[in-house]
C-alpha cells in the first residue's frame, strides 16, 4: 500500500473555501421567500403545573403571524421513549419545557410577541439530585409513562447492567484493590454555530426541512412519524443539511424546536426559520449530563488486573434522549479497556427536573475513562507499581476477545504509551510531589462503526461525467470536520483520479443512499469503506471502456500519422497488452498497461477515454456509474450487553505535565501529549486537527468547564461565565499519530473523531495528584476544589 | 428615526439609512447582506462577529452603527483581492486545516489580519492574544496560529 497517491497526504482544504471568503451558507443564512422567524417561549419553574396560557396580546402584535400552544397542536409524543410533547399542556418538568411558540416577520418581533404571552403556574415540588430523585418517597417528575401506566419510581426502565466472570471471587483473591468515587459534570457542546432549522411545506404539505442534524435519515424517519401521528400520512420529507457550524453530539436527537419549527410552518402555511440564540444553547439545548460512579477494582501481586466493578448513577434531566444510553458506550472502557477477565457494571438513570440530557462528542466513554483511568492510577500506587508499567503490563493485544465480546484487531496500546511516556518525560519527572507531576491515561473507543441502531451502513453513490469529474453522492453529513477533503483523497485513490477531480454531495436524503450518521467515529470508516468499494467498481467500468476504446484510439492516430507522412512506418504494437480490464490500471486520471506503464501508445489520460466512450451513439450505451452500500460485520449487543459492535477499535494514551501552585490552587498545563493509533492517517493534518481539538475540550472538560445547575436552572448561559478555552491559555499540545493499518479499514484507517477527548481528563487529574499528592475526584479540577483537597489533606 | 451614515466598506464608499439602534452586525448581515461576519452569541464574547474598523479588530455585534461614520470598514469579504485571489491568511487556513467547521473563521481571519497590518512579524504569543477574543471549539487553536504564522511568513517575502 505504500504506492499510494493521495491517501496519506496532507491535501488542504480546498473543497470548504468558502468558509474562509465569508460564502459557505450555514443555517443564518439559508434563507426562503416570505419566511417568517419563529420563537419559542419557555417554562419559568422546573416543576409546575400549567394553571392557563393567554396568547390573545401576542396575537394582536402587528407582526406576529401565529402563536401556539400545546392546545393549538396535536397532543403527540415524541422522543425515544415517548415521555415529552412538543408543546407541554398541563405540566412542565424543566426549566427549558416549550410552553408557546410564536411564528413572525421578524425574530425582534417574534421575542417581543413571547413577552407577551401569559402564563399561569402552580409550582410543584421539584426534585435536582439524582440520589434523591432515586428514594422511594421522592417526587415523581413523570407520573406515567408513555402509554399511561403509572410509574413508581424516577429510575428510567433502561436496565445497563453487565456481568462478566466472578467480580466477588477475584476480588478475594487479589493482592490490591482500590475503590474510588468520581463525578463528572454537566458540560455542553458549544458548537459555534447554534442550532436551528427551516421548515417549508409546499402546497401539497410535502415538507422540505433544512435541519443541522448529522443523521439526516434517522431525522427524516423521525419526523415522518411525527407528521403521521398528527394526522398527515404519507407526505415526503426532504432532509437537507446547511453548512453546520459545529456538532459534538448535539446534532444527534432530532429536538424539540424542530417539531415546533415544523407545527410552527405548517400553522403559518410559510417557510419558517428557529435559531437559537447563544442564551437558548446553553439553557435550552440538551448538554452532557452529570454522572457518579464507584469504582473498585484489583490486581494480582504480580500486578495484573482481576476485577473491575462499576456502579454508575447518570442524572436524565426531565425527559429521554441519547443521554441516557450513553452506559453502552461506557461499558467499552468498563469491560475493556486493559485485559480483565471478571467485570460487572451497572448503570442507573434517573429523571430529575433538571435540563434533559444528550450526546456529546465521545459519548459515555469520557466519564467512565475518568473513572477507570484515575481509579488505574489509584491501583497502580497501592501496588506499588509504576503507573505507565502497570497499564502496559494490563494491555489490551491484537486478537484478544473482552469480556464484552469485543474482538481486538490491531492494537498499538503498546506505542501510544510508550511515545507518552517518552515525550512527557515520564520516567525523569514522575514521582517527584513538588508540586509539578505527570499523568497518563489510556483509551478504547469504536473506531469501525457502532451497531446501535439495525443497520450502522453507508451508502456511496459514485458518477463519473464526460467532462472527467468524479460526482459523489453521499448519504453521510460533515460538521466541519474534513469529510469531503478525506471522501475525495479515498475516491481519488479507489477511482484512479484526482482529489481535485472529486466533487461531494453530502447531507441530503433525496440525493444520498441511507446512512446510520456521521456519529461514533464511524464515518471515515464506514463511509470511507463504501467509497472505496464504490471507487473500484467505477474504475472497472471505465478500464472496460478503455479496453474498446484505447486499440481504436491509437489504430485512428496511427491512421492519421500515416496519412500526414506516407513514410511514417506504423510500430508494432501488442494489443494484447491491453485487451482485458484485469491488465490495465488507472492512477492519477492515467490509464496504463500494467505491464508496460510508461507505454508511448497505450498510456491514455482518462478524459479522452470518457469523452469517446461515454454518450455516444444512439439507443442503449454505457454510463460510469456505482454504487455501494455497505454494513459492517457488527453485532448488536445482545440482552447481555455483549457483541462485537464494531469493527475495530481505537487506542490511544494521552500523558500531561502540570505544574498546580499550592497558594492560588490553579492547575498549569505545562504540556499535553495524545498519542493515538488511527489505523492509517487518510491525512494526516486532518487527523491532527481531529486529535487536537478533542484533547482542548479534553482540557475543559478537566479544569474549567460546567454548566452550573441551581435549582435546574441554568445560571452560567454565556462565555463569560461557562469557560471555555481560548487561544490565550496556549496549551502546548503535541498529537502523535501511530499508524498501524487495520485489516477491514479504508486503506487501514480506524476512526478518530472522538477519542483525543477520551483520556485528557484522567491523565490531568493523575497529574495532578503527582505534583501534589491529593486525587481531585470531582471534574472540573477548580482551584477552590484544589485547595479544599490540599486543606483537607493537611488538616 | 432612521439615520443617514457614510462610511467606508470593503474600499468603496457607501451612504446608508440606518436605524440608531442597529449593531454594526446587522447592518452588515441584514442590508448588505454580507453574511460571512456570523454572530456567535450576540453579546461581544466569542469573536465570530469580528470585523475591522480603521484598522483595529472589533466585536460588530457590539459596535453600534452610527459609529461607524466615516470610518474604514472591512469585513472578511473585503479580504480576499477583488479577482477572487486569496489573501495570504486565507490560504493559510485552508493549507493547514486551520478551518474546521468555519463558523469561527471569519472572525479569526479579521482578528489576525489586523495584527498581521500592525505587526508583520509577530511571535506566537502576539498571535494568541490576537485571537484570544475569538472562540474556536472545533481546532484548540493550534493549527489555526500555525495558519497566521504561515500567513505571516509568505507574507514577508
Amino acid at each position: 500500500m505504500d504506492n499510494l497517491l493521495h491517501v496519506g497526504k496532507n491535501i488542504p482544504r480546498t473543497a470548504e473555501t468558502d468558509k474562509v471568503t465569508g460564502r459557505a451558507v450555514y443555517m443564518d443564512e439559508y434563507k426562503r421567500p416570505g419566511m417568517l422567524h419563529g420563537k419559542i417561549l419557555y417554562s419559568r419553574y422546573a416543576h409546575a403545573r400549567i394553571k392557563s396560557i393567554n396568547t390573545e396580546k401576542a396575537k394582536n402584535l402587528p407582526g406576529v403571524r401565529a402563536v401556539i400552544t400545546g392546545y393549538d397542536i396535536p397532543d403527540v409524543r415524541v422522543g425515544f421513549l415517548g415521555d415529552q410533547t412538543v408543546l407541554k399542556r398541563d405540566l412542565v418538568r424543566q426549566f427549558r419545557d416549550e410552553v408557546a411558540a410564536v411564528a413572525a416577520i421578524t425574530p425582534e418581533i417574534a421575542e417581543e410577541a413571547l413577552k407577551l404571552i401569559e402564563v399561569e403556574y402552580e409550582p410543584l415540588p421539584a426534585i435536582f439530585d439524582p440520589l434523591e430523585a432515586m428514594k422511594p418517597d421522592a417526587p415523581l417528575v413523570h407520573e406515567t409513562d408513555a402509554r399511561g401506566r403509572p410509574l413508581r419510581s424516577n429510575i428510567l426502565p433502561l436496565p445497563w447492567k453487565f456481568n462478566a466472570g466472578d467480580v466477588e471471587k477475584a476480588r478475594q483473591e487479589s493482592a490490591y484493590t482500590a475503590t474510588d468515587s468520581v463525578n463528572t459534570p454537566w458540560i455542553n457542546q458549544c458548537c459555534m454555530g447554534t442550532s436551528g432549522c427551516v421548515a417549508e411545506f409546499d402546497s401539497n404539505n410535502n415538507l422540505m426541512f433544512c435541519s443541522q442534524t448529522n443523521v439526516i435519515f434517522g431525522a427524516k424517519q423521525r419526523i415522518q412519524t411525527y407528521l403521521l401521528n398528527i394526522g398527515l400520512k404519507g407526505k415526503k420529507i426532504r432532509v437537507i443539511n446547511p453548512t453546520v457550524g459545529g456538532s459534538f453530539g448535539t446534532k444527534l436527537d432530532t429536538d424539540i424546536y424542530e417539531f415546533i419549527c415544523i407545527q410552527l410552518a405548517l400553522k403559518t402555511r410559510k417557510p419558517v426559520r428557529i435559531r437559537f440564540t447563544r442564551e437558548e444553547e446553553f439553557m435550552a439545548l440538551p448538554p452532557r449530563q452529570t454522572a457518579r460512579f464507584t469504582i473498585e477494582q484489583g490486581c494480582d501481586k504480580n500486578g495484573l488486573l482481576t476485577f473491575r466493578k462499576v456502579e454508575a448513577i447518570l442524572d436524565n434531566g426531565a425527559y429521554t434522549s441519547w443521554g441516557a444510553t450513553t452506559p453502552s458506550v461506557m461499558m467499552l472502557p468498563i469491560s475493556s479497556m486493559y485485559r480483565v477477565p471478571n467485570v460487572s457494571f451497572q448503570a442507573t438513570c434517573v429523571y430529575t427536573n433538571n435540563i434533559y440530557s444528550q450526546a456529546m462528542r465521545g459519548y459515555g466513554n469520557p466519564q467512565a475513562a475518568f473513572a477507570v483511568e484515575t481509579s488505574m492510577d489509584h491501583l497502580a500506587e497501592t501496588a506499588g507499581i509504576d503507573a505507565a508499567e502497570f497499564r502496559m503490563i494490563n494491555r489490551n493485544h491484537p486478537g484478544d476477545v473482552t469480556p464484552m465480546g469485543l474482538k481486538i484487531t490491531t492494537c498499538p496500546l503498546e506505542q501510544c504509551i510508550t511515545a507518552v511516556k517518552e515525550k512527557i518525560k515520564w520516567d525523569e519527572k514522575r514521582g517527584k510531589r513538588n508540586g509539578r507531576g505527570v499523568g497518563m491515561a489510556s483509551l478504547i473507543h469504536v473506531a469501525g462503526g457502532a451497531r446501535v441502531y439495525l443497520s450502522d451502513g453507508t451508502g456511496i453513490r459514485i458518477k463519473v461525467n464526460e467532462s472527467g469529474e468524479v460526482d459523489v453522492l453521499s448519504g453521510s453529513t460533515d460538521q466541519g470536520q474534513g469529510s469531503p477533503t478525506v471522501i475525495a483523497q479515498i475516491v481519488a485513490e479507489a477511482t484512479g483520479f484526482k482529489p481535485e477531480d472529486v466533487n461531494i454531495v453530502f447531507g441530503d436524503t433525496a440525493l444520498g443512499l441511507w446512512d446510520a450518521g456521521t456519529h461514533a467515529s464511524r464515518h471515515t470508516f464506514v463511509a470511507g469503506n463504501a467509497a472505496v468499494r464504490a471507487g473500484e467498481k467505477v474504475k472497472q467500468q471505465i478500464l472496460e471502456l478503455a479496453v474498446q476504446y484505447i486499440p481504436k484510439m491509437v489504430k485512428r492516430s496511427l491512421k492519421q500519422q500515416k496519412k500526414k507522412n506516407p513514410d511514417f512506418v506504423e510500430p508494432e504494437l501488442d494489443y494484447t497488452l491491453i485487451d482485458s480490464p484485469e491488465k490495465l490500471d488507472l492512477r492519477n486520471r492515467m490509464i496504463f498497461p500494467k505491464a508496460a506503464p510508461d507505454h508511448p501508445h497505450f498510456k491514455t489520460e482518462v478524459g479522452k477515454i470518457l469523452t469517446s466512450g461515454l454518450h455516444v451513439g444512439t439507443g442503449e450505451s454505457k454510463a460510469v456509474v456505482a454504487e455501494v452500500f455497505w454494513d459492517p460485520p457488527t453485532e448488536m449487543l445482545n440482552a447481555e450487553m455483549k457483541g462485537n459492535y464494531s469493527c475495530t477499535y481505537a487506542f490511544g494514551a494521552a500523558g500531561v505535565e502540570v505544574e498546580v501552585d499550592r497558594q492560588t490552587g490553579e492547575v498549569k498545563i505545562l504540556k499535553l501529549v495524545s498519542a493515538h493509533d488511527v489505523g492509517r492517517a487518510i491525512n494526516p493534518s486532518l487527523v491532527k486537527g481531529q486529535i487536537y481539538g478533542a484533547a482542548y475540550i479534553g482540557v475543559g472538560y478537566g479544569l474549567t468547564e460546567r454548566v452550573q445547575l441551581v435549582d435546574g436552572k441554568v445560571v452560567n448561559p454565556n462565555f463569560r461565565d461557562y469557560k471555555i478555552l481560548t487561544a490565550n491559555d496556549a496549551i502546548p499540545v503535541e498529537a502523535v499519530i501511530i499508524e498501524d493499518p487495520d485489516p477491514a479499514g479504508p486503506y487501514g484507517a480506524k476512526g478518530i473523531g472522538e477519542p483525543g477527548l477520551v483520556p485528557t481528563a484522567p491523565a490531568i487529574a493523575n497529574a495532578v495528584y503527582d505534583a501534589i499528592g491529593v486525587r481531585i475526584k470531582d471534574l472540573p479540577i477548580t482551584p477552590e476544589k484544589v485547595l479544599a483537597a490540599l486543606k483537607a489533606k493537611e488538616g | 428615526m432612521k439615520k443617514e451614515i457614510t462610511f467606508t466598506l470593503n474600499n468603496e464608499k457607501v451612504v446608508v439609512e440606518v436605524d440608531p439602534g442597529w449593531t454594526l452586525l446587522y447592518l452588515l448581515r441584514e442590508v448588505f447582506e454580507l453574511t460571512g461576519t456570523k454572530e456567535g452569541c450576540g453579546v461581544g464574547e466569542c469573536g465570530a462577529c469580528t470585523v475591522i474598523v480603521d484598522g483595529d479588530a472589533v466585536s460588530s455585534c457590539l459596535y453600534p452603527v452610527l459609529e461607524a461614520e466615516g470610518k474604514n470598514v472591512i469585513t472578511i469579504e473585503g479580504v480576499a483581492a477583488s479577482d477572487g485571489t486569496l489573501h495570504p491568511l486565507q490560504q493559510a487556513f485552508i493549507d493547514n486545516n486551520g478551518v474546521q467547521c468555519g463558523y469561527c473563521t471569519s472572525g479569526m481571519i479579521m482578528s489576525a489580519k489586523a495584527l498581521l497590518e500592525k505587526k508583520a512579524v509577530p511571535t506566537e504569543e502576539d498571535i494568541r492574544t490576537s485571537i484570544a477574543g475569538n472562540i474556536c471549539r472545533c481546532t484548540g487553536y493550534v493549527q489555526i496560529v500555525e495558519s497566521v504564522q504561515q500567513a505571516a511568513e509568505r507574507m514577508k517575502k
